[in-house]
């Protein structure tokens, strides 16, 4: 603003800035920012919402990527809630995996943080500790040293075997496999961990001074000052984290080898995706349950916002 | 409130000796907590130095006798050895920091610093991308990748990065951004300065911290990943890192453990390096932003 007026201090340019053509006034006042935003409004519109409007299209299609795609109408929705017991398989493992992987996850991150807040010596080093776990989690290498810990001859059940106790392949027993894998996920509890300490750094002390001398108990005082002023985060991480879990690939495709085994036990919803698309090349079916997710994603994003001023206290 | 009148004396006035006792009763826990978490990681470790014949036999994070030959027999497990997945992740990492931190730092100024007709329209675009689970743009991605004949290069990994696709690091940046006095850039252009000019000399020399952030977790999450390579890079000798490990476990890895251990334990090496001397800028970025790993 300021620039502009000075510049236009000129009798001339007086005239340029009071009657300039449409197109010297979008130039001056719009392209600068057009510019700079440039690659990023390339990829949108090519990377995303260009292929946002394809990938809706194909999922009305049999598209098989080598062949040109069919209007087959929505037969591909039909199949997959109807007849498709594969489809429902995984989204019970997805479900299942988001239920108990966040909360869990989540309590733990809370626990330990508050611990970590109370002062103690040393924090920066536990902080680091318990972080290291999320920064390498992601990783195929932890994957394949996962698969190793509950393998039938692994890790977990060398150490249960010391106290005389036979442990089970819990990769290969369809009922623990997927615990295997919200272990994973709850191990790497130190990301959400770090954002709720930066929350309880930010509750006034005081607060629990008069709590205290009004003699609430410890419990009290969680539940009716920490929770509260805590919830804002909570939020936060529980978002975060829920979408995170729906997306949750890698660990799922390496300890199952890409399969979703034992009998579907594992199968990711997305694991499943790319089996459709990349195994099959059912890539109109795998655009239908793409967008399928998306609904899914949606629907929990929009509840959550649009519950969350029922429970989460913002102050201001 | 009343319920707790026992609890008054307790928490009011805490016994110097109580203290102490609740101190070493959480360093306790935590301590245990810590051992807990890194036991597998040391495990692991200890078990890429173990001899091929005590992998199996042992729980300790100690070897008996220390060995580098699963290092030796790994780096050439497969028919390209790990010296090419190494040079391939970091091609691509390296080139994914610079496209992301050049693209990302350019449509953060143009949010946070400039004014445009439909600013508003592309922040909130922007925004609704972070919550886009990628299979919804995959498919089409995949054909257009294809059909320009990028499939088997590191372009399809790559060219995103430089058309800012992450919105995340936008948002981190936007944020950091709008915190800097305005005054600096209203100064800049009453002297005359060019948005390019206050950018490149004046926004950016102000943000390292957050560029190098970025920079960071850009370079750990295009390292770590695995999708993207799987799909898009088909033949060994253009492999990253990740994809290695994976064929690795496919092809020898259920009779060479020592090898896939060792690999393993080389594949996390950049990253733990990262950890350990950045490790505070990546908390304070965590902690800050709030940010999803």
């Amino acid at each position: 603003m300021t620039a502009r007026s000075l510049q236009s201090g000129a009798p001339a340019g007086e005239r340029a800035a009071t009657t300039p053509s449409l197109w010297a006034r979008i130039w001056h006042n719009d392209a600068p920012g057009y510019l700079f935003l440039l690659p990023w409004l390339i990829g949108f519109l090519g990377l995303t919402i260009g292929p946002m409007i394809t990938s809706f299209y194909l999922s009305f299609t049999d598209f098989d990527l080598l062949t040109s795609p069919d209007w087959v109408g929505a037969n591909n929705y039909i199949r997959m809630f109807s007849n498709d017991p594969k489809f429902w398989a995984s989204m019970r493992v997805t479900m299942f995996f988001v239920v108990f992987s966040v909360p869990l996850k989540l309590a733990f991150a809370l626990a330990v943080a508050m611990l970590l807040n109370r002062g103690i010596r040393g924090l920066p080093l536990y902080r680091a500790l318990f972080y290291l776990p999320s920064l390498l989690g992601a990783s195929v290498a932890i994957a394949i040293l996962w698969r190793q810990i509950f393998a039938s001859d692994g890790l977990i059940n060398k150490l249960l075997a010391m106290v005389g106790i036979m442990g089970p392949s819990w990769i290969s027993n369809p009922k623990t496999s997927l615990w295997t894998l919200i272990i994973l996920s709850i191990w790497q509890f130190g990301s959400p961990m770090i954002i709720f300490l930066a929350g309880l750094r930010q509750i006034p002390q005081d607060m629990y001074e008069a709590a205290s001398l009004d003699g609430a108990s410890k419990w009290r005082q969680f539940v009716k000052i920490t929770l509260p002023l805590l919830t804002p985060v909570v939020f936060f991480n529980a978002i975060i984290q829920t979408i995170e879990a729906f997306k949750s690939f890698t660990p799922a495709f390496i300890i199952s080898g890409g399969t979703g085994n034992p009998i579907n036990s594992t199968l990711f919803y997305t694991l499943y995706l790319y089996q459709e698309a990349f195994g099959f090349f059912r890539m109109g079916y795998a655009s239908a349950l793409a967008w399928v997710l998306l609904a899914l994603v949606s629907v929990f994003t929009a509840v959550s916002f649009l519950t969350s001023k029922y429970w989460v206290h913002y102050d201001e | 409130m009343s319920d707790a009148t026992g609890l008054t004396v307790v928490t009011g006035a805490v016994s110097p000796t109580r203290k102490r006792l609740t101190s070493i009763l959480i360093h306790v826990a935590l301590l245990s907590a810590s051992v807990l978490m890194l036991y597998p990681l040391l495990w692991l470790l200890a078990a890429s130095f173990r001899p091929e014949n005590e992998i199996f036999t042992s729980a300790s994070i100690i070897p008996s006798s220390w060995s580098i030959d699963s290092y030796i027999r790994g780096w050439n497990g497969l028919r390209t050895g790990f010296g090419t997945f190494y040079l391939n992740s970091f091609i691509i990492s390296g080139l994914s920091v610079i496209g992301n931190v050049m693209a990302c730092s350019m449509a953060a100024y143009a949010f946070a610093r400039l004014e445009f007709k439909g600013k508003n329209f592309w922040f909130a675009m922007m925004l609704m991308t972070l919550m886009l689970p990628y299979q919804v743009t995959l498919i089409p991605q995949y054909v257009l990748f294809r059909q320009l004949g990028w499939v088997n290069t590191f372009l399809p990994l790559v060219v995103p990065k430089f058309l800012a696709a992450d919105g995340f690091f936008i948002f981190l940046m936007v944020q950091f951004f709008r915190g800097l006095p305005k005054e600096l850039d209203e100064a800049a252009q009453m002297d005359g300065c060019s948005p390019w000019r206050i950018y490149w000399k004046i926004i950016l020399p102000l943000s390292t911290p957050v560029l190098a952030t970025a920079a960071i977790f850009t370079f750990i999450w295009t390292w770590d990943d695995f999708f993207g390579p799987l799909i898009y890079l088909s033949e060994m000798k253009s492999y990253t890192v990740m994809l290695g490990l994976r064929t690795f476990t496919d092809s020898t890895g259920e009779s060479d453990f020592g090898g896939l251990f060792a690999m393993s334990v080389l594949s996390l090496v950049p990253i733990f390096l990262f950890f350990l001397f950045f490790q505070r800028m990546l908390i304070e970025g965590i902690a800050t932003t709030g940010m999803k790993r």
